[in-house]
């Protein structure tokens, strides 16, 4: 394949339209008015025909996209209309209004395309490209006009990016400030029928939603931050749109739409499964550890007690070693479970290991001592406030005490210089 | 027109259309009630890469391995729109249609890629329906309706329909009771021990099957038309359950009779020429109904009695 000007020139176009997809989609998602997108593409549909339909009937040629795309956008803002309207009633929510203007619209474009194609061939070329997008066949200046909307769009959405962020965060600051979140909700309307009229004919009318939505949401799972999101969601756009016009250039016959919809579910699965802090694997890897820590307090615990109970004494550290299978039954754990942890925490130097026995090290005795003050902090707590029994304490206790900080552990206790003795029993679970 | 054309050419097609707007509407009130609308757009999408794959593992567009592959990809797409939502927390409607576009795109690329879409199963199928197509040759006069051997060429979407048809129904017959309590008061349902959960996915299923059903004679966009048009009307016009549920089922079977007779035949029998697409005139149909419930209910909120019952409503 040969980089010729057209296709140059309908990937840029489709770098751009991604771009300022992924910027209005992101105020969008943020507004919760992310789905509008897909009645407001559906229902350009019968605007699209009618516009050739009306322009064939004047003689001017119907392939121009212009009057197409004003067609589009006089649909889809019919649409958007009808979404409001049949959502006033209170009987229908939105969603199952936009459900309605989406498929019953797109029913009277098929309707009025099957008309058209009765027609004497010059009115209906290439109307059914723009269902699920086609952006090999887009001429240079058709991605002309495609980008010059789309950067209008942009351009509006940062001269208006003050308003959106009050609107988006804080409706009710912004009302404060006088700004009036009516009239932002239309204007930001306004810009999700401009750029899905926009990528029509690039991406399609069925999948156009998922330019808007799929990089906004990518973007949402790696930042918090409006500026950050919105870099991140017009890059990703861009990266989709682009996506989506070289898979058109390469297999002609492959729907753009499809390419741009799933290397945007590609970049969404990626963010989905890596994102630092929301990403799936970074939540699971945060929950081990934090299951490990849990563990390793309950070993060290065990270890304390068991010298406790030996009549080391509280506060002790006592020089006798302890066989885990005794921790083990203390703690109601599989032995090879307390085996592996003793492994692991004589290696973090915690304990020492001899003989399928172990000893506390001196830095292991602090983080148990550390764990014993928790555990019997909140267990003193409990009890205390008639809050549960002894062994109910005990229970609830192992499932509280890993995350307190020592300074909420002394403000517990009653004397925080010394260790209260248990409340209960020593040695094997109740 | 004779006996013999019409059923040989209009029959099938009616018979389809009664089929699946009668049942997709019937689905449609438990969604609409259930506030789950936007589940019907989704699932009808989402079924389309399963529908594929059965198509492409056996060659052939045989009812049964669609069905599972089409009930497979909807249980993926349910599954997976709750991550999405739970783990990127964005809201539910944003998270549907990323999972179900994706879903749909994926369906595109599938037929692209095994081939299906130039042997059987094209495009035009999936974006406009097949209504017209469905002929039943084997029809010779009104006796061929009690021969079971001219019946049993009828045409196999047919089949399919019909059996989605009554399972459905039968569905909705034996869980009355259970439905209604689940659309009007979830937590009460649980409360007095229904497995609301598996409620939810035996419906969940059931609008599936029925958009594969309904896919072969409308497409896959349009049966979103008839999942929530019918109901959302009745929703306008009337509280009661029974009344919203059969109501709906009615509305759409009439609704599809109605688009059938306006798209090709009643203009060809006052002697016009243009015959549209029957089921775009469906769905058209469908978006006119709720209009016309819209301005019904408006209508009758402006008379006193109304207004007065109405705040809150």
């Amino acid at each position: 394949m040969t980089l010729g000007y057209n296709t140059l020139v309908v990937l840029a176009g489709c770098a751009l339209l991604g771009l300022a997809a992924g910027t209005v989609g992101a105020f969008a998602l943020l507004r919760g008015r992310a789905l509008l997108a897909d009645a407001v593409g559906h229902a350009a549909l019968p605007g699209v025909v009618l516009a050739a339909l009306i322009v064939a009937a004047f003689g001017a040629d119907p392939r121009a996209l212009p009057p197409l795309l004003a067609g589009a956008a006089v649909a889809g803002i019919a649409g958007v209309l009808a979404v409001q309207a049949l959502a006033r009633t209170r009987r229908i929510r939105e969603d199952a209004a936009i459900a309605i203007v989406l498929s019953s619209f797109y029913a009277a474009g098929v309707a009025l395309l099957s008309y058209v194609q009765t027609l004497p061939a010059a009115a209906q070329a290439g109307l059914s490209k723009f269902i699920l997008g086609q952006a090999a066949a887009m001429r240079a200046e058709d991605a002309f006009w495609a980008g010059a909307v789309a950067a209008l769009a942009l351009a509006a959405c940062l001269l208006l990016f003050q308003r959106l962020r009050a609107t988006c965060f804080d409706p009710d600051h912004a009302r404060v400030l006088g700004l009036s979140t009516q009239r932002t909700d239309i204007a930001l309307l306004g810009l999700i029928v401009t750029v899905t009229v926009a990528g029509l004919q690039a991406v399609g009318l069925i999948l156009i939603v998922a330019l808007l939505v799929l990089p906004a949401a990518t973007a949402r799972l790696l930042t918090f931050r409006l500026p950050r999101l919105l870099l991140i969601s017009a890059a990703t756009g861009a990266l989709c749109g682009m996506a989506g016009a070289a898979a058109s250039a390469l297999d002609p016959d492959l729907p753009t739409g499809a390419a741009v919809v799933l290397a945007g579910a590609g970049c969404f699965s990626l963010a989905l499964l890596l994102a630092p802090e929301r990403g799936l694997l970074a939540a699971g890897l945060r929950r081990a550890r934090r299951r490990l820590a849990a563990a390793e307090e309950h070993f060290l615990r065990a270890a304390w007690e068991a010298q406790e109970a030996a009549g080391a004494g509280p506060g002790t550290a006592g020089d006798r070693w302890t066989p885990i299978a005794a921790l083990a039954a203390a703690r109601g754990w599989r032995e090879g479970r307390a085996w592996r942890l003793a492994r692991w925490l004589a290696f973090r130097d915690l304990v020492a290991l001899s003989e399928r026995q172990v000893h506390l090290t001196p830095r292991g005795a602090a983080a148990a001592r550390r764990a014993v003050r928790a555990h019997r902090a909140v267990e003193h707590h409990l009890l205390a406030l008639g809050a549960a029994d002894t062994a109910g304490a005990d229970r609830l206790a192992d499932l509280v005490e890993h995350g307190l900080s020592p300074e909420a552990a002394s403000r517990l206790l009653p004397e925080p210089s010394t260790l209260p003795a248990s409340p209960h029993a020593l040695g094997g679970k109740a | 027109m004779s006996a013999v054309d019409f059923l040989r050419l209009d029959l099938p097609a009616l018979l389809a259309a009664v089929l699946a707007c009668g049942t997709a509407g019937l689905l449609g009130a438990f969604l609409v009630l259930r506030r789950e609308s936007l589940l019907g757009d989704a699932l009808s999408h989402a079924v389309l890469p399963g529908i594929i794959v059965g198509f492409a593992l056996t060659g052939a567009r045989a009812g049964l391995p669609m069905l599972i592959g089409a009930l497979a990809a909807a249980m993926a797409a349910t599954l997976l729109i709750t991550l999405v939502r739970r783990a990127a927390r964005i809201e539910s409607g944003a998270a549907t249609g990323a999972v179900f576009t994706t879903f749909f795109a994926l369906g595109l690329v599938l037929m692209e890629v095994t081939g299906a879409r130039s042997v059987d199963l094209d495009l035009d199928c999936v974006l406009f329906g097949q209504l017209e197509t469905l002929v039943w040759l084997d029809a010779t006069g009104w006796g061929s309706l009690l021969d079971p051997a001219a019946l049993a060429g009828l045409p196999r979407q047919l089949h399919l329909l019909a059996g989605v048809a009554v399972a459905v129904g039968l569905l909705v017959t034996l869980l009355w009771r259970p439905l209604q309590i689940l659309c009007f008061d979830p937590d009460y349902a649980a409360a007095l021990g229904y497995p609301a959960r598996r409620l939810e996915l035996a419906l969940n299923m059931a609008v599936a099957a029925a958009a594969v059903a309904a896919f072969e004679a409308v497409g896959s966009i349009l049966v979103v038309a008839m999942l929530v048009c019918p109901a959302a009307a009745l929703r306008l016009l009337t509280d009661d359950y029974r009344l919203q549920v059969l109501g709906s089922a009615a509305a759409g079977a009439a609704i599809g009779v109605a688009g059938y007779l306006l798209a090709g035949p009643l203009p060809a029998a006052l002697g016009g020429t243009v015959a549209l697409n029957a089921a775009g005139v469906i769905g058209t149909l469908g978006g006119v109904a709720v209009a016309c419930a819209a301005l019904l209910r408006a209508l009758r909120r402006g008379t006193p009695r109304d207004a007065v019952a109405a705040p809150g409503a």
